[in-house]
């Protein structure tokens, strides 16, 4: 057994640097397959030096994430605490957390044990591992959506895109079965099945669930999942920028002063 | 100025002990002679030495929170970007920091190669110069394993794997860069050693750089020598406030990708967590080792170079080819003080040659473009004329002009032509 590891292992680490080495030159086909129009692009509130997520919109977003994305795809780097962040209250965000179950433990006995989620715990994912997620989504699995729009090439508008790019497929192409044709996403077969349509979530702020409503706001929601440092950071580099610009006026003064004799 | 504060009185009892205020002031102060026609471009020498320290700086703070190990790493960068204080400014800081340290320290490389800053009697300058920005490459390659992302890993996958086109050993030196056979937790654990000793490696080069500066003293747009002392001006106060006030413009550069476009220098695959099952379709490096991976990738089998360097493809492969080009690419500066012949430094007074390092400047971006792109297409023989010509400037282009070249005649002195240009 152990020679047959052995003898094994050199193959191993040819067909490693194979696929490594190859990969930067084979990546033409790659491409070429995955190759999917430019989503066009659209006004997000959080665009400019000044931008903000809006509020409305991204507890509207919350909801969408909750009552449908939620059902396959994991949030793992966002806790129920940083829900304060957009505007919920303490009660509210215990309310959220409490509707999930985590597997705390162990305890005195050694027992694991089943408990509510609390606001310190992250976003409880709807597969207990990716080979469950697999096998409840034929064979595809949907990615966790904490980082997406930066995970993506045009973030934001790309998922707006994916979330509304649902069409039917041009003359002569054959979707396979259990896939959808989408126009934005690379190769256009995708296995997740159109997730929203008009109507599908009845917003508590009474706004008008159409389809694109609902992308924009789960869009937004995931926007600020991906960057919720994004408003600070923002707000901080106005000042930054501006003690800077000042700070160098001055700098640009003194040096003009100090040369004055050598000109 | 410098008079008075030395007669303080605790300044003097330190001073008889341990001589550093006059150190310090024979280095970067009044007592360190400066060309007095220095123009903006040299600004970037101090300007990559401030952005050394706030790389070492942030890099520390964030060392403190970061996990090495292939289970945690992704997440402990997000951790730093969600949960610790104002952990997403410095890592963004650090982030695009490695950019702008590229910039700078290219400014810099093709200031002194406009401005004949290698030749005698600087060559040992330029020759630490140029071991400096292979120590840069190597950390800042390392860097970018860290966070352990999709780019992270297939980077790391590809550019170790070069090392197996060295015959006979290569496969050793692969596995023992990875620890193992194949980058994993091993290879993590050691880059990020070595990401930690490195720029402290570079410090210490940077001081060599800057002692062997001290002992002829900066070279000048003109390119001539100091002739007495009404070439000179002391550098402090008047290098110390400029060297000021162009940190300040560049600080507004800098940060304005820090606040605004933290991401746009980087590529979106990185913020997917790396897994050895999936390869990104396009794997591309960071955007100062495109114009390398162009030279890397040039070298398919019927690119002529390799041909001819090759034997007709008897001698070696063509990604050993590739591999000994990228980083011949690099090397061959360090033999630039010697390929130029020319006696006169500054393009300024090199009719015939100001042209071809223009050429050679955008044949440099050119590779950079064609190194972002995929190997297919037009892109290969475009690469290839631009791999050509690289090492055509630098081998026959810069040696041939400067035999044949008729210098255009060289001003008496530094203050003779700044006071006759009126400045």
């Amino acid at each position: 057994m152990i020679k047959f590891i052995l003898s094994s292992l050199p193959v191993a680490a040819l067909a490693v640097a194979t696929l490594g080495i190859a990969s930067p030159w084979t990546s033409a086909p790659a491409e070429a397959a995955g190759s999917a129009p430019t989503p066009p692009a659209q006004k997000w509130s959080w665009q400019g030096p000044f931008g903000t997520f809006e509020r409305p919109a991204l507890r509207r977003g919350l909801q969408v994430h909750l009552e449908i994305c939620s059902a396959c795809h994991s949030l793992d780097l966002v806790a129920y605490r940083a829900l304060s962040e957009i505007g919920l209250s303490d009660d509210e965000i215990k309310a959220v957390a409490s509707e999930f179950v985590v597997v705390d433990g162990p305890d005195d006995d050694g027992d694991m044990f089943e408990r509510e989620a609390l606001p310190a715990d992250h976003f409880v994912a709807p597969f207990e591992n990716d080979n469950a997620a697999r096998a409840s989504n034929g064979g595809a699995l949907p990615p966790d959506l904490s980082l997406m729009t930066k995970a993506r090439v045009h973030g934001p508008d790309y998922l707006y895109g994916l979330l509304t790019g649902y069409v039917d497929p041009p003359v002569g192409v054959e979707v396979m079965p259990g896939m959808y044709y989408n126009e934005y996403y690379p190769g256009h077969q995708i296995a997740m099945a159109p997730p929203i349509d008009d109507d599908l979530v009845e917003y508590a702020d009474g706004t008008a669930a159409t389809t694109d409503q609902i992308a924009r706001d789960v869009t937004t929601f995931l926007a600020w999942a991906a960057e919720p440092e994004l408003e600070e950071r923002k707000r901080l580099g106005v000042k930054v920028m501006l003690v800077i610009l000042i700070l160098t006026g001055f700098l640009y003064a003194l040096k003009k002063r100090i040369w004055a004799d050598q000109h | 100025m410098a008079s008075k504060f030395m007669e303080n009185s605790v300044v003097k009892w330190v001073e008889y002990r341990l001589p550093v205020f006059s150190f310090v002031d024979h280095s970067l102060g009044s007592q360190y002679p400066t060309p007095k026609n220095l123009n903006y471009w040299w600004n970037f020498g101090s300007l990559a030495g401030i952005i050394l320290m706030i790389m070492i700086i942030s890099g520390i703070f964030l060392a403190m929170n970061y996990t090495p190990h292939v289970d945690h790493a992704f997440d402990s960068v997000e951790r730093i970007m969600r949960d610790v204080n104002y952990g997403w400014l410095i890592r963004y800081i650090h982030m695009n920091g490695a950019s702008m340290f590229f910039i700078v320290v290219y400014i810099h490389m093709f200031r002194g190669l406009y401005f004949g800053s290698y030749k005698a009697p600087r060559e040992v300058l330029w020759i630490i110069g140029v071991f400096v920005l292979l120590t840069m490459m190597a950390t800042a390659f390392m860097g970018y394993v860290l966070p352990w992302g999709q780019m992270s890993f297939w980077g790391a996958t590809v550019i170790t794997n070069l090392f197996s086109a060295i015959p006979i050993v290569g496969d050793s030196i692969v596995t023992l860069f990875w620890g193992g056979f194949s980058v994993d937790n091993p290879t993590l654990n050691r880059f990020y050693a070595l990401h930690y000793l490195l720029p402290f490696v570079i410090v210490g080069l940077v001081f060599f750089h800057i002692w062997a500066l001290h002992v002829h003293g900066s070279n000048n747009p003109l390119g001539i020598d100091r002739k007495g002392p009404e070439d000179s001006i002391p550098f402090h106060p008047y290098f110390t406030v400029k060297d000021l006030f162009g940190l300040g413009v560049f600080m507004l550069f800098f940060l304005a990708f820090v606040f605004y476009s933290p991401n746009y220098l980087g590529h979106p695959d990185n913020y997917i967590e790396a897994n050895p099952l999936v390869t990104p379709p396009h794997i591309v490096p960071e955007w100062y080792f495109l114009p390398f991976y162009a030279i890397l990738r040039a070298f398919t089998t019927d690119f002529f170079l390799y041909q001819i360097i090759s034997l007709g493809g008897w001698l070696m492969s063509a990604k050993l080819a590739g591999v000994l080009a990228m980083f011949a690419s690099i090397l061959l500066l360090l033999l630039l003080p010697w390929l130029d012949r020319s006696k006169v430094r500054s393009n300024r007074f090199r009719p015939l040659n100001v042209w071809f390092f223009w050429i050679f400047f955008l044949d440099c971006i050119w590779l950079g473009y064609i190194g972002g792109k995929p190997a297919e297409g037009s892109f290969i023989w475009m690469g290839q004329i631009a791999t050509t010509y690289y090492f055509a400037h630098i081998l026959i282009v810069i040696p041939v002009i400067s035999i044949i070249e008729r210098p255009k005649p060289i001003p008496e002195s530094i203050s003779v032509a700044v006071t006759a240009s009126g400045k």
